[in-house]
């Protein structure tokens, strides 16, 4: 029990969750599960099995299904055969799970990373102060605070006059 | 208590379901593209927080019937949605009251759920939460900026409240069974929600400069299974596939 060298399983777990969290978000594929704090937990028992847990980001997100498909596939590619993936709602993901590396390249691939520290409860009118992705000016409007996904938001920049993604927050 | 406790789930799944279906008749025909999307998006949350519902109810009527038997398998008179839920879209005006009616109610109502002794209904509610306030929000918006627009805008979306109204009263009332699973520490009071609801109603139509209609009518049943003519229509669309080829999945 007292042993400074990791335990096999450990290490198994290790290479589990590494593998888990090369995963990409279908719809936003520079972001990994892992970037997105949708990889909860990864377990692998005694017995073999590794047990992906993963939190929807959204409800009615239809990308959980396609998420949960490439998490088999990777495992499989890793050597886990035994793979079940679980699906928790509690507690509620949150953007403020987003790592800071999942900020910069949501970024780099023009859409404006969540406001920070927002997550709670908004006013009936509050709205962001969102800065464009593309050119950094904070001169921008809401088109929209539903995209083209559950979790972004349409925004307009009056700077540069482009049209930029949000990823709200929730 | 069981069946008191799955009847409490399947009325909040399908109240989801059925708001859910009516906003994804939306598709192809909103006015702009941004609320076509906006409408959908609002659908498809609703659709999710159904989903979970549908699954926690069967687990809880332990027969083995799951979302899928729950949602397309179950004749109307079998659906207990609040009869809010089922009206038709007609124009934009009455789909963004109903949407605003409902959303003002599920805020406190998904809150007070949160605090729920039951883990899976609070886990539902608290994820939930966070969407319908981006619902609210929408529904409230569209409310200011149609009851302040143009007069037609204006007189349309006056009609829709008073179209509308008197449904809203069901979404607050405790039956037997509502009470029941209130009283064991899993449900929610919905009456003492009413306040809030009035509140929200209210500041908005303030703003919008629109007239809170008189408390003159109210219909209700939807909660025992009677419900208006336009229930079996939505369900002959929803239930189709399942209903034609039985077992389909995809």
């Amino acid at each position: 029990m007292v042993s400074a060298a990791p335990s096999p399983a450990l290490t198994k777990n290790a290479k589990a969750w590494k593998a888990a969290a090369t995963v990409c978000d279908p719809e936003i594929p520079v972001l990994t599960i892992a970037d997105l704090g949708v990889l909860r937990d990864v377990q692998v028992a005694e017995t073999g099995e590794a047990v992906i847990t993963i939190t929807p980001t959204y409800s009615g997100c239809p990308a959980m299904l396609v998420m949960e498909a490439d998490i088999l596939g990777a495992m499989r590619d890793a050597g886990f055969d035994d793979v079940r993936v679980e699906t928790v709602l509690s507690p509620a993901w949150t953007t403020d799970w987003l790592s800071d590396a999942g900020r910069e390249k949501l970024r780099d691939y023009g859409i404006a990373p969540p406001v920070r520290a927002s997550s709670s409860r908004q006013a009936l009118f509050g709205k962001d102060s969102v800065d464009c992705p593309q050119c950094g000016s904070s001169n921008t409007e809401r088109v929209s605070e539903f995209g083209s996904t559950s979790c972004k938001a349409l925004y307009r920049c009056r700077a540069c006059a482009e049209p930029f993604d949000y990823f709200k927050c929730l | 208590m069981p069946d008191a406790k799955f009847k409490y789930v399947l009325r909040l799944a399908d109240d989801q379901l059925i708001l859910g279906q009516r906003l994804g008749e939306w598709c192809g025909h909103a006015p702009t593209l941004e609320e076509e999307l906006a409408l959908a998006n609002i659908g498809l949350d609703l659709l999710g927080q159904a989903r979970s519902l549908f699954t926690y109810a069967g687990e809880i009527e332990g027969k083995g019937r799951g979302e899928d038997e729950l949602a397309f398998l179950r004749p109307e008179r079998e659906y207990l949605n609040a009869l809010l839920v089922e009206q038709p879209n007609g124009d934009f005006a009455v789909t963004i009251v109903r949407q605003f009616f409902h959303a003002a109610f599920m805020v406190p109502f998904w809150s007070a759920m949160a605090a729920s002794s039951d883990e899976t209904l609070s886990a539902i509610a608290a994820k939930s939460l966070k969407e319908v306030e981006y619902h609210l929000r929408h529904s409230s918006e569209w409310v200011i900026r149609l009851g302040d627009g143009t007069a037609e805008s204006h007189r349309r979306t006056q009609d829709a409240l008073e179209e509308l109204w008197g449904y809203a009263s069901e979404l607050f009332e405790m039956d037997e069974v509502a009470l029941e699973v209130q009283q064991s520490g899993i449900g929610v009071d919905a009456a003492a929600l009413k306040p809030e609801w009035d509140a929200t109603v209210n500041a908005v139509l303030e703003r919008a400069s629109l007239t809170r209609p008189a408390d003159s009518w109210s219909q209700s049943g939807g909660r025992t299974g009677q419900h208006s003519e336009h229930l079996g229509h939505i369900l002959s669309e929803l239930q189709y596939m399942q209903r034609t080829y039985p077992g389909l999945s995809w």
